[in-house]
Parts: structure tokens; sequence; C-alpha cells
């Protein structure tokens, strides 16, 4: 990669090895749910299922206050964190309005209009 | 021997498949993009393929980051759909096809890829969602499947000229298989879509039309992007686009546009469909 090729790209994460290091603990838990017990057992004790899957602090804060943009900052990575949320009863919409702080009317609004 | 009868390359958003299960293709939000598919059904009731080699990437139903193989080339009968965690309806099994699936095996590693070979593979949405556009209704799927799953998730990815030559390589082996085998090639994902970050929501329309062009007449033009620079012009997930460009890197005695289609939005993306005779076999 060329030195060009490291710069970030503005509102665009990237889960490199330090990501992916950093939020081991949180994808290990998002993973998790691809199974339907375990969602529930999430659902009955968040607080136990989390120290379970031993959540930093930044982690299990992140995912107390529901927040993607701070969860993705502590290692999560869309793709499993999609298996989380969904359990808020979050789809990529919801989220979507979430991070770019706009209302889900107003994120699905600008969505048609980049069918023009 | 086998024959390469053709490539489809087209868009796997999960909605599809929640679309599919609710029966609303015939809906205004739905119809333009399930129609672009009657053409791909005629064709396909042409070009008759015993055998689909499907180029996607496996979104944490298979894979975790404990071991995150870059290739991964299935080798079962049997490939399964399962629970993904967000509620998309699971489809029945796909049969695979194992002597097909080892003989690329072998023919890749002699050349000097060294994919991870699978005896287990769950097959997510972005392989059930392209079966169920190409053949709609689970008692219609006339083939027998091999899954080759590239990374996406954990950088690094693989180059689009790395896609490219797995692509090719995969035709060579496909070319060299001594059954009289009739082989589609799909690649899924993209086109541009973000789900992730402040940029979420991001679409890049004329990016995903000089894609699809590209990928028909000058395909190498796109190998001189690195990753990093498809990112920035179609999304982090856009970067699906390797999906493509790996089934293109497999028709390798070039190609004849007979379809494609492009539709913006579904859910969170720009939806592209290309349907790609095989010049040699026709």
């Amino acid at each position: 990669m060329t030195l060009a090729d490291n710069q970030p790209i503005p509102g665009t994460p990237l889960f490199g090895g330090e990501e992916a290091q950093r939020g081991y603990a949180l994808n290990r838990m998002c993973y998790s749910f691809n199974d339907a017990a375990n969602r529930q057992a999430f659902r009955e004790d968040e607080d136990a299922y989390c120290a379970r899957f031993h959540l930093d602090e930044r982690q299990r804060e992140a995912v107390r206050r529901r927040n993607v943009l701070a969860m993705i900052e502590a290692g999560g990575n869309i793709y499993y964190l999609s298996k989380l949320v969904g359990i808020f009863g979050f789809n990529v919409q919801d989220i979507g309005a979430q991070q770019t702080g706009i209302s889900v009317e107003a994120f699905r609004a600008r969505l048609m209009r980049a069918a023009k | 021997m086998a024959t390469i009868v053709g490539a489809v390359m087209t868009s796997h958003v999960p909605a599809i498949g929640g679309a599919i299960a609710r029966g609303v293709q015939g809906e205004p939000y739905w119809k333009p993009f399930f129609q672009g598919f009657d053409k791909v059904h005629e064709w396909l009731d042409e070009a008759r393929p015993d055998t689909v080699v499907v180029f996607y990437n496996d979104h944490g139903l298979n894979f975790f980051l404990d071991k995150m193989p870059t290739f991964a080339v299935g080798a079962a009968s049997t490939y399964r759909n399962a629970d993904e965690g967000w509620g998309l309806p699971q489809v029945p099994p796909f049969p695979g096809d194992p002597r097909l699936s080892w003989h690329v095996i072998e023919s890749l590693v002699a050349d000097e890829f060294d994919v991870t070979m699978c005896q287990e593979m769950l097959v997510d949405h972005a392989f059930t969602v392209p079966m169920g556009l190409l053949w709609p209704g689970h008692g219609r799927r006339p083939v027998k499947t091999v899954p080759i799953a590239i990374n996406t998730v954990q950088h690094p990815l693989p180059s689009a000229t790395r896609c490219f030559k797995l692509g090719a390589a995969v035709a060579r082996a496909i070319e060299s298989f001594e059954e009289d085998s009739r082989v589609l090639i799909v690649g899924t994902g993209g086109l541009s879509h973000q789900l992730d970050g402040e940029r979420a929501g991001f679409i890049n329309r004329e990016f995903d039309l000089f894609c699809m062009e590209k990928l028909v007449s000058d395909p190498e033009a796109l190998l001189r992007y690195s990753n990093r620079e498809l990112i920035e012009r179609a999304g982090t997930q856009g970067i699906e686009i390797l999906m493509w460009i790996a089934a293109r890197g497999a028709m390798t005695h070039g190609v004849r546009r007979l379809h494609g289609n492009y539709h913006v939005p579904i859910s969170n993306t720009a939806t592209g469909l290309l349907l790609l005779g095989n010049v040699a076999a026709e």
C-alpha cells in the first residue's frame, strides 16, 4: 500500500487488525447471537451476558447506550453488530439514522434521493 | 470437459430475501428490482447449468474473527443456511458438487492459491438470496453448487487484482474438469453501500455505473483501484464489488453483455445485475 492508501476516509471505519483485537470480546458476543437461545439469554439478563463475554467498560457502556458509533469505536464490526442491534429492534435504516444524527424518515429520504 | 456457460453478478441485500419470503416482489418498491431477473430466467432455461460456482462474502454466519480465511472453497455434499441473528427466514439446504469442489481445490493450490477447504460451511444471505433470485421457488433449483467465500470482514482484504486472478484460476480449474458439466459463475454483493460510520447511507451511482460498464468491456480498468480507493468510491460494504471482479475474472474467453439492471435503493444499497454470456461457449 502507498502512504496515501493509509489515509482515513471521513466517516468510514475500516476494520483492521488493531480494531479486530480491540473489539474481539464484543464481536465474539455478537457472533453468539446467531443462536436464538443466546439472544433470549441476553434479553433476560444483559449484564450477566455481557460479563460472560468479558466486555470491557467502554464496550459495555456502548451497548448499554445502544450507540452504534460508540460500539464501532470500541472495536465492534458492523457485520457482527448487526446481530446485536437486531435484538434492540433496529434495522439498517435505524442504525443509519442514528449514526448520521438524522431521523429515520430523513435517512430514508436521503437513500431515495440517491436514485436520481 | 466442463464448460462455463456464463456469469451472473447480482446484489444480495438481505431485505430481498425478506421480500421473497413475504411474496411482495410485485409491489412498487420491489418490482423494478425483481423484474430485472425475468431475462435471466429465460436465459437460464436455455443455458441449463448443472452447477453454480458462487463467489460471495460471509457476514458472520460461518466465519468468525478467530479464524478468518481470505479465500474459502466449499467441498461439502450439502450446504445449509442458518439463523443469522436478525430474523431473515431460513431456506432449505443446497446440494454441493464435491467432485468439482475437490478438482477446483486441487487446481487452485497447484496454481498457487492456497485456499481454505471446508467440508462444513453454512451459507448466509450472500449465497441464498442470489440463488432465490435465479431460481425462484424452493422446488426449482436444478443445480449443484460450489461456494467460494472471499473475506470482506477483516482487513487486509485481497486486492481486486488478486480476486480477478482467483476467478481466472477457478476458470482454468473448471475447464480442466473431466465431466461434461455446464457451469454458471455467480458473483454476489454490492453495489455501492455503507452501513457503518457517519457516512452511513453513502451511495455512488456514477461509480456503480462505471463499474458495470468496465466489468463488461475493460475489467482491468477496475484493477488499478486499491481496496481503500474502492471503499472511498463505493462505501465500506461496496467493497463487495470484489465478488463481481472475481466472477468476471472467470470469464477468460471474452464476454457478451446479455442483460443488465441497476436500481437504487433497496434497503441501504444500490443494486445491480449483470448477465454475461461466454463468447467461447456460443
